[in-house]
């Protein structure tokens, strides 16, 4: 018992709970069906490349966990959330596919620059944006969701703009590498997993982490003590813009194409949940990447088990948004405390008994 | 009220007795009388009291948590009390106000510091919002709404187009528009809380002549502010208050500033033992460490100068509000200073931000220990390391290690008083939480650190130590600057004190000099 109250006051229990009850319904599921009992966590080979549910949810929910990553930091520091992720990442693939394609074409074979300056260029405005959204917040003091809410309109238009308002296809092997597998290793796999190594790498060995949660908590206090706390926050903008531009990088190339109407389109909500899922709060302060990164493939996996399901797109956000509600409640502070009392009342009732 | 009652000066506190419950005798508007209300584990007020005469203005004064806030709350309904009566000209018997609507319905009108006003609006609007005028068909009557707007500032000689957006005028404007809208309401009782402190002298002017239009109409009114200046250039009387309790209510002429100034700290002439420092040579001929010449902030702080030695401690006294944070607040940077030079250790230097002046070796204890010294949520380790960790920047990361090393080192240094390093800092009482603060500091190993009313609230032992710590620093040659409201305190620690009034540094007492009389007369100041 003792150990199991000890195991519940540990930050994660929670995020990794709502992870494993979503598990656990696959599980349920399979047995129904008739299905292996754990084919959810099956993986086997096919056609060269790893194949299963698990896997598909690590692979899908890369952009998630990507953009999870830079959401964390800039709920931490600013107290706000950057709902601009999602037109940012559409705007990437807008600025890299105009010019790996050139202008006005609208299906190539060829590069007319060279892959590296598409995803270069592509990524620097991404963190233009970051700047952009940064400089707002922390120097002219607007409102998070104020602020970022204009690239979150303009981003996709400018994208929009600059494929001349077509969808550009680049059918290009060497650009789709990044969007499907390297060997028998989904890509998007790959590059979540490298961009979550460096973000803990650095927050492991820098004073990133106690800067930005020192800024959140008490940016006056912070200012006081010898931080520059506006460029924590613009840095954190600026780190979010970024891991938006590697979103996108995976998301255009998945689809070998720059749709700017629906590459990461809503992403946004799906960050700012992942953050919230992860049991960090939306109001600033204290975070933690490692919850964040679970929350996002908590909803990928709820998305995967719904289509598993055979729920139809149309009617999976539906579904989604209670098992949502659910997961959100049980983090709440109230009802951890009513967990809490019952929990307490069964204690007191022991004793009394004993 | 130990040594110190009402009839000390030899004043008659007025008492008017209750006639029939409906008009109060001598011309009193408003009287409160035992008032008395606890905060959850504080007395906030007991016995506190208060009386307005039909067109008076009477300050309402006393230092930080005397109370005066808590009065005002009381009497316009945002605070319950627990015992006591308040009397209203024209109410019967003793009146309760349920919340700032029902004072407001009584003839009581609340102006607060902050402008409570749609800037957006037109200065017509924000006059009437709530009690348009309307016309036949249950719409906003504009035509009318306007004609009377004008009507009214011109009525208080403001120059005002009252269509214009209250937006387009100065702050002292709005402020006075807000009080327009509060005298239109048929106000017996004007309250004015902190009306003065974001506005320029000319704007203060301004307000004045508009306050005494008002008590010539016969409005009474409740002055709250920290300038004694301001007292004495518009109230009729005073009313004083201390730790929760009315200390007396007196004439302007009964009560000099030095008379003030002592009621209000609550120091009695006659019991002023003087305590001296053992002197430790003179200090002025060790090297110059800060210099400053002319610094000013607009608006908090004119221009100064200062110098401080190796080892020397200053003390900056001064009320509340005279300007003795933002002087240091200046040198620190914490407060960009605008104009003036800073020479430090003989070099002139430009700080635009803390961590400027952190890398010249200074640190500065703010004196607003929640909200600019404390980061709530983290470990008492990482508020300890924080600054160390800001002096070496963001890629040099103190290891583990290293930060328990330190965080042990000045746990065990100052005796903080905790379950263990990782606490969080919002957990420990507030004597502890000003210690980690203390320690933050001491571990960058200053020469020149600020302490900011670093007693405030916390417990006498906790105190003494501080005081002691001070001594110890400035023999090991560090230099301070030493902040408080008590004036013990810093006559025990300083070797020579500035003065601030109104935001101004008025002078400075040599050590010799250093008495309590002296200190309460430079800090009254004028020619009372």
């Amino acid at each position: 018992m003792s150990t199991f109250k000890k195991l519940t006051q540990k930050r994660l229990f929670l995020p990794i709970f709502s992870m494993i009850l979503v598990m656990l319904i696959n599980v349920v599921y399979d047995i129904a069906c008739g299905n292996a009992p754990l084919s959810f966590f099956m993986i086997t080979i096919k056609n060269g490349v790893l194949y299963g549910r698990l896997i598909d949810v690590l692979n899908r929910g890369s952009e998630i966990a990507i953009l999870a990553i830079g959401m964390t930091l800039v709920v931490s520091a600013s107290a706000g959330t950057d709902i601009s992720v999602g037109s940012v990442m559409s705007l990437y693939a807008g600025v890299c596919c105009m010019l790996l394609a050139g202008y006005g074409e609208v299906n190539v074979s060829t590069y007319a620059h060279p892959l590296l300056v598409g995803i270069g260029v592509g990524l620097l405005v991404t963190c233009i944006c970051g700047l952009f959204n940064g400089f707002l917040v922390a120097y002219l003091n607007i409102q998070p969701m104020v602020a970022t809410l204009i690239l979150w309109s303009a981003g996709r238009a400018i994208g929009l703009l600059l494929c001349n308002s077509q969808i550009v296809y680049v059918r290009v092997p060497s650009f789709q590498v990044i969007g499907s597998y390297v060997g028998f290793m989904p890509t998007p796999i790959i590059v979540a997993a490298v961009c979550i190594a460096v973000a803990s790498l650095v927050l492991r060995f820098t004073a990133l982490g106690t800067y930005i949660q020192s800024v959140g908590i008490n940016k006056r206090a912070s200012r006081i003590a010898g931080f520059n706390s506006a460029k924590i926050i613009l840095l954190c903008y600026v780190i979010c813009g970024l891991c938006a531009g590697l979103a996108g990088m995976v998301a255009t190339s998945r689809i070998y194409s720059a749709d700017t109407n629906n590459i990461g389109l809503n992403m946004e909500l799906d960050a700012i949940l992942a953050v919230a899922l992860g049991g960090n709060s939306l109001g600033g302060g204290k975070f933690n990447l490692a919850g964040s990164i679970i929350g996002a493939y908590t909803i990928q996996a709820i998305t995967t088990t719904l289509y598993a399901l055979g729920v139809s797109s149309a009617q999976a956000p539906v579904f989604k948004a209670i098992v949502v509600i659910l997961i959100v409640v049980i983090q709440a502070e109230p009802a951890k405390d009513f967990f809490k009392k019952l929990t307490s009342k069964k204690a007191a009732k022991g004793v009394t008994q004993a | 009220m130990t040594g110190f009652s009402p009839s000390f000066y030899g004043i008659r506190t007025h008492s008017y007795k209750m006639k029939g419950g409906v008009v109060l005798e001598g011309n009193v508007v408003l009287k409160m009388q035992g008032i008395c209300m606890t905060f959850p584990g504080v007395k906030a007020l007991e016995n506190a009291g208060l009386t307005l005469k039909k067109g008076e203005i009477r300050a309402l004064m006393g230092e930080n948590g005397a109370g005066k806030s808590t009065l005002i709350k009381c009497l316009t309904g945002v605070n319950k009390f627990e015992a006591g009566e308040i009397y209203l000209d024209g109410c019967n018997g003793p009146v309760v106000n349920k919340d700032t609507m029902d004072a407001q319905k009584k003839g009581i009108s609340t102006v607060y510091q902050e402008v409570n006003l749609c800037p957006n609006l037109s200065v017509a609007e924000n006059l009437y919002i709530g009690r348009e005028p309307l016309t036949k068909m249950g719409t906003v009557n504009r035509k009318v709404m306007v004609k009377q707007a004008a009507a009214l500032m011109k009525e208080l000689e403001l120059d005002v187009d009252v269509t214009r957006n209250l937006e387009d005028y100065s702050l002292a404007l709005q402020q006075m528009i807000a009080i327009a809208r509060a005298v239109d309401m048929d106000s017996k009782v004007l309250i004015l809380d902190e009306p003065t402190s974001s506005l320029d002298d000319r704007e203060v002017e301004k307000l004045f002549t508009m306050m005494r239009n008002l008590k010539a109409k016969g409005v009474g009114i409740i002055f709250v502010t920290h300038f004694l200046e301001q007292v004495y250039a518009v109230c009729d009387g005073i009313t004083v208050l201390r730790n929760g309790h009315l200390v007396g209510e007196y004439d302007i002429e009964d009560l000099p500033r030095v008379k003030l100034v002592a009621a209000m700290m609550g120091k009695d002439f006659d019991d002023l033992a003087s305590i001296k420092k053992e002197g430790g040579g003179d200090k002025r001929k060790e090297p110059m460490v800060i210099e400053a010449k002319g610094l000013s902030h607009a608006g908090t702080i004119k221009p100064f100068d200062l110098d401080i030695h190796k080892g020397e401690v200053i003390g900056l006294t001064g009320l509340l509000g005279s300007g003795r944070s933002e002087l240091a607040r200046a040198i620190y940077g914490a407060d960009r200073a605008q104009t003036g030079t800073l020479k430090v250790k003989g070099q002139e230097v430009k700080i635009k931000n803390p961590i400027d002046a952190m890398k010249l070796g200074m640190g500065l204890l703010p004196d607003d220990r929640k909200a600019e010294g404390i980061i709530a949520d983290l470990s008492i380790r990482e508020n300890i390391i924080l600054a160390v960790q800001a002096k070496m920047g963001i890629m040099k990361k103190i290891p583990m290690a290293k930060q328990c090393e330190i965080a042990d080192k000045y746990i065990d240094l100052l005796q903080i008083k905790c379950a263990s390093r990782e606490t969080l800092i919002k957990q420990l009482s507030g004597g502890n939480q000003q210690k980690v603060i203390l320690a933050r500091w001491l571990a960058t190993n200053p020469d020149f650190l600020i302490l900011d009313e670093p007693t405030r609230g916390i417990d006498i032992g906790t105190k003494t130590e501080i005081q002691k710590l001070v001594l110890k620093l400035a023999d090991e040659g560090k230099s301070l600057i030493f902040i408080s409201s008590e004036i013990e305190e810093m006559l025990r620690t300083c070797n020579r004190m500035a003065v601030l009034r109104d935001g101004q540094k008025v002078g400075e007492i040599e050590e010799h000099d250093m008495n309590q009389m002296n200190v309460m007369k430079a800090i009254a100041g004028g020619e009372h």
